[in-house]
């Protein structure tokens, strides 16, 4: 993979709003595509590089979105036997690192639940756990206001060094807090993957006795990436509940953690680049779609589409490609991707 | 004490749908190791036709199950033949995902067709319930219950007592030798995720007259079928009747007695703890099936 591909991403990315002129429609589509794709880099973290299918990733995007709402709008509910948790409304970035820590500690509580057989319980817990929060969000409703939804929710303010404080209230500022904490997560994921720990995750993908018999501790390793990848998703959350400034349990909906793993797949499992791709691809298909057909036909053909990416590329967009122009240019590159490993 | 008789006789009654569910899914996953996300469309679609049947074409009611379970059937058959034979070998991430996709598409077809308005299957059954001691039970939920567990029954004997059933349980076991002593697993696959599908559809169709009929009816018993499938075992067929009639229960005395808001969270919070208490599931994963 090119070093300038990511690069190249980001000032097209940067310039985008700009190139498109004012378009609010266009714009929320890529506000609320890139939410969901910085929710696909997380799932990839996990997916891609463990090996291990979060089927309720929602479940940590919607606490982020939650907890962030709630402390910044305040709440006052009765936990029992009479006692009684008043709390005041507090900034939205406070409530936004809230989201991340609060994400990440259920992403720890799941890791070590479930972590302790492989195969498809992981997958089962996290769908029963994202389903018992929807349902928790759902009936309680003196914290969340249940299906009424929590109602103006406070847009992020940001103190910057020099310039005051600045309230991202339009379309254009939340476009470029979303593609800044997204270059920030990908920043993190890159560093992790190249790092000791990131070949600790492969290696446990790869061949999993293997990996523990040269002294790869399994639970710890694959609940960190849980944490990290929960955290990540959580974040993501936040920044959907300060953009849409309202929230109801709906956010917890079984259909998005599908789109996040649709993204992750069909862009490319296991690349730093494959959910991008995917989730800039299946975000504004329905955007594409819209002027020609009905919403259930673009679902319809949103299906046949994933289809024969996965008929045509079974591991994904990004390998393809790589794969197909790599053929062409460089037939040595598996060779200059084992070297950094023979020279260790 | 009398409401205590009445919970345990609605858990029977939708344990044995249930049961029907978990059935067709574990089957699929057992055999053809494939997670199997049209499952829930395929219950949908299955209490359409029946809504079709009944309500479109006037047809009786009793003959309109079996063509429900006929067009689960051959659906299943069709998506088989049609999305998972040309990914066989696929790991099971593909296969999953392209199940994903179909399921997509299925639930889409059927709300772009009905539209998204419930639709009430009438059924021939008399309103009056029938009054057992301090016990009422509705005709058409014993009814329910009576052929849900036929048709446990008739898998059961399909699975034990036909060649197909033997030839099945042989490409459980190990594919590649049933392969070689004759069996054409290709056909197996395509008669298991048929078996599977028209199971789903079955359960659809005996639960969509009880309840409502809507596009998104699938999604719910989708995982709760995946659930029951957990509390079983994966591929354990027993298991997953079992594991149908202790959701059931779960949900009935947590909506009695707990609060009605958290019934459908009773499921998820028993396979949480099955995974803390005992992480193979209550019956471990079958060495063979029957």
């Amino acid at each position: 993979m090119s070093r300038f591909l990511p690069l190249a991403l980001l000032a097209g990315l940067v310039v985008l709003p700009l190139a498109l002129g004012p378009n609010p429609y266009l714009l929320n589509a890529l506000i609320v595509t890139g939410i969901l794709t910085i929710g696909a880099m997380s799932l990839n973290l996990l997916l891609g590089y463990t090996g291990q299918l979060s089927l309720g990733h929602i479940a940590f995007f919607g606490i982020g979105a939650y907890v962030s709402a709630l402390t910044s709008l305040g709440f006052d509910v009765e936990i029992g036997f009479g006692l009684r948790v008043v709390h005041a409304p507090w900034p939205a970035a406070v409530g936004f690192l809230l989201a991340t820590v609060a994400a990440g500690s259920c992403g720890y509580l799941i890791g070590r639940l479930s972590f302790r057989v492989r195969g498809a319980y992981f997958v089962i817990v996290t769908i029963s756990f994202a389903e018992v929060v929807r349902l928790v969000a759902l009936n309680w409703v003196e914290l969340t206001q249940g299906p009424l939804a929590l109602t103006n929710i406070p847009a992020i303010t940001l103190g910057l060094p020099g310039l005051g404080m600045w309230t991202l209230k339009t379309k254009l500022q939340n476009y470029y807090l979303v593609l800044a904490v997204g270059t920030l997560c990908y920043g993190v994921i890159a560093r992790l993957v190249g790092s000791q720990f990131g070949r600790a995750m492969r290696g446990l993908k790869e061949n999993e006795p293997l990996a523990l018999s040269v002294g790869i501790n399994a639970t710890r390793t694959l609940t960190v990436a849980a944490v990290i990848s929960a955290a990540m998703a959580g974040a993501a959350g936040s920044l959907y509940a300060h953009y849409l400034r309202i929230i109801d349990p709906d956010v917890f909906l079984f259909a998005t953690t599908v789109s996040m793993v649709i993204m992750v797949v069909a862009g490319g499992k296991g690349t730093l680049l494959g959910p991008i791709v995917g989730g800039l691809i299946f975000g504004l298909l329905p955007v594409a779609l819209r002027p020609v057909m009905a919403p259930e036909a673009q679902w319809i053909v949103y299906g046949l589409v994933l289809i024969v990416i996965l008929f045509v590329m079974p591991r994904g967009i990004v390998p393809g490609l790589s794969g197909l122009l790599g053929r062409r240019s460089a037939p040595t590159v598996p060779v200059l991707e084992a070297s950094p490993a023979v020279q260790r | 004490m009398d409401e205590l008789i009445q919970h345990l006789a609605n858990a029977l009654i939708l344990g044995g749908t249930y049961a029907l569910l978990g059935i067709g899914l574990t089957l699929i996953f057992g055999i053809m190791n494939v997670v199997n996300f049209t499952h829930g469309a395929l219950y949908t679609v299955g209490a359409y036709v029946m809504y079709l049947a009944v309500a479109g074409l006037g047809l009786n009611f009793f003959l309109a199950l079996p063509v429900a379970i006929l067009g689960g059937l051959l659906l299943g058959a069709a998506i088989e033949l049609l999305l998972l034979r040309p990914f066989r070998g696929s790991d099971i991430d593909t296969t999953m995902l392209v199940m994903i996709a179909a399921g997509i598409i299925l639930q889409s077809g059927t709300l772009w067709t009905f539209g998204g308005v419930a639709k009430a299957i009438p059924s021939p059954f008399p309103e009056a319930p029938l009054q057992i001691g301090p016990v009422s039970l509705s005709w058409l939920r014993l009814f329910v219950l009576g052929a849900a567990l036929a048709l446990i029954a008739l898998s059961y004997a399909l699975i034990n007592r036909t060649k197909l059933g033997l030839a099945m349980r042989a490409a459980f076991q190990d594919a590649d030798t049933a392969a070689l002593m004759g069996v054409d697993v290709r056909r197996i696959y395509t008669a298991t995720f048929a078996l599977g599908s028209s199971l789903a559809a079955a359960a659809g169709a005996l639960l969509g007259p009880v309840y409502v009929v809507f596009p998104q009816m699938g999604g719910l018993a989708e995982l709760k079928a995946f659930a029951i499938v957990i509390l079983g075992g994966l591929g354990n067929v027993t298991g997953a009747a079992i594991g149908g009639f202790i959701l059931a229960l779960a949900e009935e005395f947590g909506a009695g007695y707990v609060s009605s808001g958290y019934r459908d969270a009773m499921g998820f919070l028993i396979i949480i703890t099955v995974l803390l208490c005992k992480p193979t599931g209550l019956f471990a994963r079958a060495e063979r099936i029957g």
